[in-house]
């Protein structure tokens, strides 16, 4: 050791060059070959699913719709100050635009487009746009605010053309206000929607508490069974084990079809209380098409997802525990409180946390089962995606989702971490 | 322990006092047959307890096994009831009188037939009929759809993830916490939101991007195996580490220190040992894709609807007794999948001893 010491004063590779900078570059080339074998399915993930949810989220605060229709009237309106009304010069832009538009017949670029964008601010306001832009060609010469005035009395309400102003610049965060029932009044404050119109934010909150019903249901139907199947042998736990996996791998579909059979009023549920005479024939339980129906398909399909974690943290218990507790005369039920419970609460955070982020987006049940009370935010995210055409709002809507499950994603790796995810 | 000794036991007396009672409530023979048998089972399953426990041990054991009888059955009874519903020959969800009463004439396979007639142009011809059936019956249509779309995303779930994973388990990986959990949150985040972004980006934004799709990928297969294989990966990921945790590294230094290259190491000394995990990622991601279906309601075309499409609108829709037909067909399906996954875990599990066998 001495001589290569005295010779160099610091250890040398073969080439030598200083083992130290030798270690670095290997552990360098290492590291590089490590990430470059997830690179494939990096950029993969990133392209395939990043991008297009980046794209949702900028659809929430970008709708060109404004500038599509009245292209030159967006432009000039910006520099109105927003008093009284724009000056004849801007409206007769806007009439000249509207003539325009009235001829494009491209997806995005119609009155009808603008009227729609206009209709989300001011309730009722869709057919101002379309009636006058049948006649915009007519008006030829100032004032043009009157000559629109005397087609419709609506246009003397200036917030007709202040509301314009706003839905003319590309971005905007209207619809962040109407997914959190709230909007502008004709001074550009925010204010809370009507009370009739305050739908969004209890349709939150209302599945935020389903969410967590159906986590603590399953965390209370849960617990009972893994500890069962914890202290059972392996032989006959494993055995058991296949009637939880079983409902795991079978078809959401399935299970939500079959909870229908289970659950209608002729169904095999009211059918065996009306046999037994728990209930008369005429007064069959309404169990589904309701928030009860989507509560209990729900439990049902996201119980395996408790049982498992719940299952792998008690195998690891060692059943001395208690007994050396008991020995020291502990009653059952403070062992049980003491020394087993305390020492399954990392199960349980898995469980609750995993169960409760499913739950909170769940569509596919609720929109089965759920009647019209049992919706949850998911479903209102895909009616404004698939048939109300509101993209914006769905897009608001849906970020608002998406943060909540992804403060729950990362409260779920501090506390548990993604690595410990398994199944079976 | 004997029959006639477990009679003798306070949980089979206890049983009988409560048969009493639920007879005593309902009235009715089939239901107290019923309520023994079931309780009955795990009393007589489960191993006694020891005989120095006290009066109030054995009531809150015996309390405890009915609770898990009730809670197993709450788990299995919904998917099993489905098979004999199946078999119903009238057009409804529900046990007919002649079900109940085992009546030969009330199961028929109509609504199995009704698999391969339904959609089709003319059922009832001979000549073209497999064609026909082929071409146009709407069911048949959903299941090759389906497994197309299965198999092309579960290989390239496959491919794509046992390649991250490899990189995933090497302890020198940086950033290992963030790409892990990048790789899992197709799980995470909601389906509806995935499907919405996809909706956008893969039907608009890419509109004239990728050549030879100038409408970019909505309503094409493209698109859709692109979302199923996202969603298949954290699977695929999540197993294949849990097998690649317990590997012995040592294995792979061996082999290069006998002159093996990369690729000859990997198929002929990592593979093979954690080919049961990659199996089991892949039938995962298989499951994942067959049972998936917000994706494609947002960007499936009409004819290339899947099973589970099919049954979310016919269960929207109408109501038929072919939608239980089917789903005894995926329950069947779901068990051979749920067998080979136990099997492989098993013999994985062997393998690296951590298991009696």
């Amino acid at each position: 050791m001495s001589d290569t010491q005295n010779s160099n004063d610091v250890l040398v590779a073969y080439d030598g060059t200083p083992l130290k900078q030798q270690l670095a570059k290997t552990t360098r080339r290492m590291k590089l070959r490590a990430l470059l074998l997830t690179l494939p399915l990096v950029l993969f993930i990133i392209i395939a699913f990043v991008l297009p949810i980046g794209d949702m989220l900028i659809r929430s605060f970008h709708n060109p719709t404004g500038t599509n229709v009245v292209p030159n009237f967006a432009e000039v309106i910006q520099e109105w100050d927003g008093q009284d009304y724009p000056p004849d010069e801007m409206i007769k832009v806007f009439v000249q635009d509207l003539a325009l538009a009235r001829k494009n017949r491209e997806v995005g670029k119609t009155v009808g487009n603008l009227a729609t964008r206009v209709n989300y601010e001011i309730p009722g306001s869709r057919s101002l746009f379309t009636k006058t832009a049948r006649k915009a060609d007519k008006i030829t010469e100032g004032p043009y605010l009157d000559a629109l005035i005397k087609l419709d009395k609506k246009w003397a309400n200036e917030n007709v053309w202040v509301t314009l102003k706003r839905v003319t610049r590309d971005y905007t965060l209207s619809f962040y206000l109407a997914a959190t029932d709230r909007k502008y009044d004709e001074n550009e404050n925010i204010i809370r929607a009507d009370e009739l119109y305050r739908i969004y934010l209890p349709l939150l909150y209302k599945t935020i508490a389903l969410s967590a019903l159906i986590t603590f249901l399953c965390f209370l139907i849960a617990y009972p069974v893994a500890y069962l199947l914890s202290t059972l042998p392996l032989r006959t736990s494993n055995l058991l084990m296949i009637l939880v996996l079983l409902p795991f791998w079978t078809s959401l579909l399935v299970r939500t079809s079959a909870w229908i059979a289970m659950l209608q009023t002729e169904g095999i549920i009211n059918n065996i209380f009306v046999y037994l005479g728990f209930i008369d024939d005429e007064n069959r339980i309404q169990m589904i098409y309701n928030a009860t129906g989507t509560v209990i398909a729900m439990v049902h399909i996201l119980l395996p997802f408790m049982i498992l974690p719940l299952y792998s943290v008690m195998k690891t218990i060692p059943p001395s525990y208690m007994r050396a507790a008991k020995s020291m005369g502990a009653s059952n039920f403070m062992a049980f409180r003491r020394v087993y419970f305390p020492q399954t609460i990392p199960g349980i955070a898995a469980g609750v946390l995993l169960v409760f982020i499913l739950a909170i987006g769940y569509y596919i049940t609720p929109a089965l089962v759920g009647g019209s009370d049992g919706l949850l935010i998911s479903n209102e995210i895909a009616r404004h995606i698939q048939s109300s055409l509101n993209w914006s709002l769905g897009a608001a809507l849906g970020t608002i989702l998406l943060v909540v499950v992804l403060a729950l994603y990362w409260l779920y790796n501090k506390l548990v971490g993604v690595d410990n995810l398994k199944f079976g | 322990m004997t029959a006639s000794q477990r009679v003798k036991t306070p949980g089979f007396q206890a049983l009988v006092v409560a048969t009493i009672i639920f007879a005593l409530f309902t009235q009715s023979v089939g239901g107290t047959i019923g309520f023994f048998i079931l309780f009955g089972i795990p009393l007589f399953a489960m191993t006694p307890l020891p005989p120095y426990a006290s009066r109030g041990e054995r009531i809150w054991h015996y309390a405890f096994l009915a609770t898990c009888t009730l809670i197993f059955l709450f788990l299995i009874l919904p998917i099993l009831i489905i098979i004999p519903l199946s078999f119903n020959t009238e057009p409804y969800f529900s046990f007919t009188e002649g079900m109940i009463a085992l009546d030969p004439e009330a199961y028929s396979t109509r609504w199995y037939a009704d698999i391969f007639r339904f959609g089709m142009t003319a059922p009832d011809a001979v000549e073209g009929w497999w064609e026909d059936m082929w071409e146009n019956a709407t069911w048949i249509r959903a299941f090759r759809n389906s497994f197309f779309l299965a198999i092309a995303s579960t290989i390239l779930a496959t491919t794509l993830g046992t390649l991250a994973a490899l990189g995933l388990s090497r302890p020198e990986m940086p950033f290992r916490s963030a790409i892990t959990s990048l790789l899992i949150s197709p799980m995470i985040v909601p389906l509806v939101i995935t499907a919405t972004g996809m909706f956008f980006f893969y039907g608009g934004t890419m509109q004239g991007v990728i050549p030879g799709y100038p409408d970019g990928l909505a309503k094409t297969y493209l698109g859709l195996v692109l979302a199923h294989t996202t969603l298949g990966v954290p699977f695929v990921i999540i197993t294949v580490t849990a097998t690649l945790s317990g590997f012995d590294r040592s294995l792979i230094r061996a082999s290069q220190s006998l002159g093996a290259s990369g690729f000859t190491t990997f198929f002929k000394v990592v593979m093979p040992l954690i080919l049961p995990g990659m199996i089991s990622g892949a039938l995962f991601a298989f499951s994942t894709s067959l049972d998936e279906v917000v994706a494609v309601i947002f960007m499936a075309d009409v004819d290339q609807r899947t099973i589970p499409r099919q049954m979310f609108s016919g269960l929207r829709e109408q109501i038929s007794p072919t939608i239980l037909a089917v789903a005894t067909i995926l329950v069947i399906m779901s068990i051979i999948l749920l067998t080979t996954v136990e099997l492989l875990r098993r013999r994985s599990e062997r393998l690296r001893g951590l298991s009696p066998g």
